[in-house]
């Protein structure tokens, strides 16, 4: 028990819990999705391999981890290897400050959000890499969107974190979610007592968020009727397969943040019942409903145009975001003026 | 772009988005559509166009081909072959063969509309499986009649008759390139000998001769069966019949 | 990536050296939609210049019918443009018809009426779909296949294939409408209605559409004149031009219906045209129900086919523009010279001038919008 209780021990312990973590939920997110898919297009998704379609991931990662990992000739060998594993490996440490409930979670840091955030911008990177190692002209193509469609969402993003912050007024994802603690109308998303805009500004992180994934409606990345499948165009078996894993990863990782920014984390909606394992319980269940909702999303609308999704950013979701900054700081400092 | 109408455009365009996501929530909660193939199959319709087939006649228990040719001038596709000789006691020619490339055929119908003698149609079957390419290429439907005449042989009972089974007269004024061994050349009494169903494996779930499928004799023509017209059917039912004391296969072919 | 010598004299001078980079789009792409091969030269992601390249799925159909009679030449018609096969088929035995002065019982005209309706809207659903799922909307093309699904039943019923129909003959039909397709007819332009307003609040009115096809691919009137290009891409532009009025055919003209037109001339004008024409079918539909004669299906038919010599066009309104059969006889049973005007291939032929300057997305989302059907193009 003192073994276990080593700090070192510990954290080891969970990162390999949330290695799993990200692991099963990549592979079964994704036949959430296609049965989701299935079910919003009105047929039954994958229901043959086991009951419904459970072992579909199984199938689908043996099979690609029987493929034969593909170097084509010309291209940057090691950073094209390097790229699977860069896009990979932020997600997993993102994971390791996420509170799953009031005491599960790796390691608290102080600068949980910075961390988040710095790490979360690895991914880009990477993606460019492979679409730059891949000596593709699709590929190519797309690292190029990828990174300017990055660096446009990261700033509304950030601003809309800044606005939060300012209101929680600290960077401790575990304080952020005590803060919201009580009847659901005090989770952030809901204070409009503090800043009227808030549900917009959610709206905002939701789209960055999406953006910030290259989740369709913002999948310039991949774009497979434009760019054939983009950054992804020459990876094969689990290279090909170690991207779309990172993209669910990813997916956990926003909607995670999005639910301890917004949506009051591990806390119950009704004040009681959110500590030992309830904590996991709800914020899980909030996490899953966000996925849903982003699978929800991709199969209902067509993919932006890469411009319109840049003056989006630019024209509609900087200012709006900006707005919200100044009002926020306007609500909170006013009253002090008429002290 | 005034900053109001780019408010409204934006607020337009958002409960824009949250139709689409109605809908789809809505389409989301209605039932599958799909048909769920190998586990479901569909009904064809009457009137579906599947591979050409010969028609068993339900009266005498064989074709009504007369092995004219004219369906094979039809074709746009040149992919019937057929072959008939004369019989000796019958006006007209019989077939002998009959094969379809159905590679090359184009379901396009000339050659059911262009038939005189109302000797063939389409079959129901759709999915049409084989490991085989000459399963296709070189599809058999005289072989595929033999086995439905079996199987009308059997629901039409007769009296066993003289076995007459009626030599192919060598001097037929058509140059048959079969051999015009009379067991060979008689439709029916050739089926004894092939009696293994289902020439096609892949074809038996849809349309196999003999299944619950539209060509199977209607009830009224069993009514009639009794006095056959000719002796060859004759001869075909007995040897039928001899055929049927191994246990049908499709019993249910008889309720019709 | 080469700088080429003519970019850079092009270029502007305070840009230094441009760029430019080939990219062959097909004939394996998933937006060809088969096997159109496009050459990109490319700046960035910009094209400078796209150029068609076509004939991987040459088939050679007007060949086909000069070396065989009519008759057998007729299943050909389904196979140029599988998605429209009836008016293709339609156009061939127009000709025949009006070349041997064959009559056509009125019944027949009807039927052919309301099946060329039924594989226009059909046709239309496969673009709406298609073209969605080049805009990466994945599921309307599911949505619209379930509709269509209920049109490919109907005929299938009605004629025993689904998408190669070879219906018509020359004289009439290959058999009679029965009382099961009339009905199921009318029941499905009534299922249809509200579809067609699902489709609208789903796709139609979505900003993210509306962004990816308003002001991109403007194909003016004039160009749609120099390169021939016909149905929704000229009516696009906003010139009524229709052969169902233009050169009337058939019970056309006995039938009311509008022709959609826009005049911005952009990808969301073709988009709307075809949406609009979806439900104008239904309408010709519903009146040709109504009015539809009892009857013989099909008319007095010499045996054996010869054309009188001569030359003889018959133009339909197919669902992607203007399709055209001209017949040349010598007064043999087979055709002299068999020329098949089909509108893919004058609706494909701007492309190349239409696509300068766009972006790739675009450009793609334009040629969605052109509705293309490779072996239409390639005959
Ligand atoms: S359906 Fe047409 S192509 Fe097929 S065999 Fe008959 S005539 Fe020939
Ligand atoms: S099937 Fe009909 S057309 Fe063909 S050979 Fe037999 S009788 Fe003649």
């Amino acid at each position: 028990m003192s073994f276990l209780a080593l700090e070192p021990i510990r954290v080891l312990l969970y990162l390999v819990g949330i290695c799993a973590f990200v692991g099963g939920n990549a592979a079964y997110l994704v036949l959430a999705e296609r049965k989701g898919a299935g079910r919003i297009q009105r047929r039954p998704g994958p229901n043959e391999a086991g009951w419904a379609g459970i072992l579909q991931p199984l199938a689908d990662g043996i099979k690609l981890l029987a493929k034969q990992v593909m170097v084509p000739p010309g291209t940057d060998a090691l950073l094209f290897r390097a790229a699977p594993l860069m896009v990979m490996a932020p997600p997993l440490m993102c994971l390791a400050t996420i509170p799953f409930g009031d005491t599960v979670v790796a390691r608290n840091l102080n600068i949980g959000l910075l961390f988040v955030f710095s790490f979360g911008s690895i991914n880009v990177m990477a993606l460019m890499l492979g679409g730059w190692a891949s000596r593709n002209k699709y590929s190519i193509i797309s690292a190029a969107r990828v990174v300017s469609q990055n660096v446009a969402y990261e700033i509304p993003m950030l601003l809309v974190v800044i606005t939060l912050l300012m209101i929680t007024g600290t960077m401790d994802l575990n304080e952020i979610i005590k803060q919201q603690a009580g009847w659901f109308w005090n989770w952030n998303v809901l204070k409009i007592w503090v800043n009227p805009l808030m549900p917009v500004t959610f709206v905002i992180f939701f789209t960055c968020m999406l953006a910030e994934t290259n989740r369709a409606p913002f999948d310039m990345a991949e774009a497979e009727s434009e760019l054939v499948a983009g950054a992804f165009t020459e990876y094969g078996g689990m290279g090909f397969g170690v991207f779309f894993m990172a993209e669910y990863a990813n997916i956990v990782v926003g909607c995670c943040l999005a639910t301890i920014l917004f949506f009051g984390g591990w806390q119950s909606p009704f004040g009681a019942l959110s500590d030992g394992l309830w904590g996991p319980i709800w914020f899980l269940g909030k996490t899953y409903a966000l996925i849903f909702t982003v699978i929800w999303i991709r199969w209902t609308f067509p993919r932006t145009q890469f411009y319109s999704l840049l003056n989006l950013s630019w024209k509609i979701l900087i200012p709006l975001s900006l707005f919200t900054l100044l009002l926020t700081g306007a609500m909170m400092k006013l009253p002090l003026l008429f002290k | 772009m005034s900053l109001k109408s780019a408010v409204r455009e934006t607020l337009t365009g958002f409960k824009s988005l949250l139709t689409g996501m109605r809908i789809t929530a809505r389409e989301a909660t209605k039932p599958i559509i799909t048909v769920q193939y190998p586990h479901e199959t569909l009904k064809m319709p009457d009137r579906f166009r599947g591979h050409v087939q010969l028609i068993l006649d339900p009266e005498t228990g064989k074709s009504r081909c007369t092995a004219c040719g004219l369906c094979v001038r039809a074709c746009p596709s040149d992919c019937l072959e057929v072959d008939g000789i004369k019989r000796e006691g019958e006006k007209k020619k019989s077939v002998t063969e009959y094969k379809l490339d159905f590679t090359k055929c184009s379901l396009c119908g000339s050659c059911v509309e262009a038939c005189p003698s109302d000797a063939i149609e389409y079959s129901k079957a759709y999915n049409v499986v084989s490991r085989d390419r000459d399963d296709f290429a070189k599809m058999d439907l005289v072989k595929d009649l033999d086995a439905k005449a079996k199987v009308w042989a059997e629901t039409h009972p007769t009296p066993p008759a003289a076995p007459a089974p009626v030599a192919a007269t060598p001097g037929s004024p058509t140059p048959a390139t079969s051999a015009p061994a009379p067991a060979v050349a008689t439709p029916g009494s050739s089926t004894p000998a092939k009696a293994a169903p289902a020439p096609v494996a892949g074809r038996a779930e849809a349309g196999t001769p003999g299944s619950s499928n539209p060509a199977t004799p209607p009830a009224p023509a069993a009514a009639n069966s009794p006095t056959p017209s000719s002796s060859i059917a004759n001869a075909a039912a007995s040897t039928g019949a001899a055929a049927g004391a191994t246990p049908s296969p499709q019993p249910e072919s008889k309720t019709t | 990536m080469i700088a080429s010598k003519d970019n850079f004299s092009a270029a502007p001078a305070s840009q230094g050296p441009q760029e430019t980079f080939t990219l062959n789009l097909g004939p394996q792409h998933p937006a060809a939609h088969g096997v159109l091969r496009v050459l990109m030269t490319m700046d960035g992601e910009w094209i400078q210049r796209a150029e068609p390249v076509i004939g991987y799925i040459h088939r050679m159909h007007e060949k086909m019918g000069e070396n065989r009679t009519l008759a057998k030449f007729l299943p050909n018609t389904s196979r140029i443009d599988y998605l429209s096969a009836m008016h293709y088929t339609h156009a061939v035995v127009g000709a025949v018809e009006r070349a041997a002065k064959i009559e056509v019982p009125l019944r027949a005209e009807y039927i052919r009426v309301i099946t060329s309706e039924l594989n226009r809207i059909s046709s239309h659903m496969v673009w709406w779909g298609a073209l969605l799922l080049d805009l990466g909307g994945f599921t309307p093309i599911l949505y619209a296949f379930d509709d269509r699904e209920k049109i490919l039943d109907l005929l299938e019923g009605l004629c025993g294939a689904r998408l190669t129909y070879c219906y018509y003959r020359f004289g009439g039909l290959y058999n009679d409408a029965d009382d099961a397709f009339l009905k199921g007819t009318r029941d499905f332009v009534q299922h249809m209605k509200p579809r067609l307003q699902m489709y609208r609040d789903l796709v139609t009115d979505n900003i993210i559409l509306r962004k990816r096809l308003t002001d991109i691919g403007p194909i003016p009137a004039e160009m749609c004149r120099r390169y021939g290009a016909t149905g929704p891409v000229i009516r696009g532009a906003g010139v009524a031009y229709d052969v169902r009025r233009a050169e009337p055919y058939s019970v056309y003209p006995k039938l009311d219906f509008k022709i959609p037109t826009y005049p911005e001339a952009d990808s969301m004008a073709r988009y709307l045209v075809r949406m609009d024409e979806m439900e104008q079918s239904l309408y010709i539909i519903e009146q040709a129900l109504d009015q539809i004669p009892a009857g013989p299906f099909i008319g007095k038919v010499p045996r054996v086919l010869k054309l009188p010599p001569g030359d003889t066009c018959y133009a339909v309104e197919a669902a992607r523009g203007r399709f055209l059969v001209r017949l040349v006889s010598d007064g043999k049973d087979t055709a002299y010279r068999v020329k098949l005007r089909t509108p893919s291939f004058s609706n494909l032929s701007l492309y190349e001038e239409a696509s300068k300057g766009m972006i790739l997305p675009d450009a793609l989302a334009m040629m969605g919008s052109l509705d293309l059907v490779i072996p239409d193009i390639d005959r």
